[in-house]
């Protein structure tokens, strides 16, 4: 994903399951949606068990990060465009 | 029998022939997916995976990050068994865009991102993948999969042969059931 490594994004948890990582999303983030995996996220496809949870604080974004050789990170990135865009086509369940 | 009947009858039998024709030319393809290749056993059993496809007929494909690619690239520089090596992002890029299509899909699982990629795998093509589930912690590791998903496992870090041993027990279940 080399278009996230570029962004300014900051990490909340390292080396996460996928359920820590949904858990942390579905109960500290104001907003959610559920997005199966290939979802498009910063022009990437996520990797992760379904369901996927990617959560919103305003622009903020929360989501998973799986790279083969460190494991699931879960981080946030500011983008406004992007967290609209996710909104409006995530089609899973919503908070 | 109308003679226009029998030209219809002909040119469906032609058709159907063609079907069954380009059906079984159509070459069977694998794509084996790395995981990070920390653990030994890895590209060694990638290789005799390769192997043992090319045996059956099947034509692969390699997936990975730099490193794993690497290590089978150079494992087989004449490329007797290595073909095609593919980036592991373009690999989930081009088939969650249905721009490739592979007969077989083998994930080579030792850690919870392996888990995850299977589970992408599986959630894009709906096919049932083949999951090469080794390293210490392997039984944990297996019982993270509750995807319908095709296990082959066992507890191999350095000594590829109780992974290998398994393979050739149920590799030709898994290439004439999936």
């Amino acid at each position: 994903m080399g278009c996230i490594e570029s962004l300014k994004y900051e990490i909340i948890l390292r080396d996460a399951s996928f359920a820590e990582c949904r858990e942390y999303i579905r109960s500290g983030c104001k907003e959610y949606v559920d997005v199966d995996p290939g979802f498009k996220i910063f022009d990437k496809h996520i990797i992760g068990i379904p369901p996927i949870s990617i959560g919103f604080d305003g622009d903020v974004i929360t989501f998973p990060f799986t790279k083969p050789c460190y494991g699931t990170f879960l981080m946030k990135v500011e983008d406004h465009d992007e967290a609209e865009r996710i909104r409006k086509s995530a089609s899973g369940k919503k908070k | 029998m109308d003679p226009s009947e029998n030209h219809l009858r002909n040119r469906e039998k032609g058709f159907l022939q063609k079907m069954t024709s380009d059906h079984e030319n159509k070459e069977k393809t694998a794509v084996l997916v790395l995981g990070c290749p920390q653990v030994p056993i890895q590209t060694g059993i990638a290789l005799y995976l390769i192997s043992a496809l090319r045996k059956k007929g099947i034509r692969t494909v390699i997936a990975g990050n730099r490193a794993a690619r690497s290590l089978v690239e150079v494992s087989d520089p004449e490329r007797h068994y290595v073909g095609e090596v593919m980036d592991i992002d373009r690999y989930i890029s081009e088939i969650a865009e249905k721009k490739r299509d592979f007969g077989f899909h083998f994930i080579f699982i030792h850690n919870d991102a392996g888990v995850s990629y299977a589970a992408t795998v599986q959630a894009i093509t709906g096919k049932t993948v083949v999951a090469l589930i080794y390293g210490e912690h392997f039984q944990e590791i297996a019982g993270m999969i509750t995807f319908p998903c095709e296990k082959i496992a066992a507890k191999a870090v350095h000594n590829p042969m109780p992974l290998k041993n398994k393979l050739d027990e149920v590799l030709p279940w898994v290439v004439s059931n999936l």
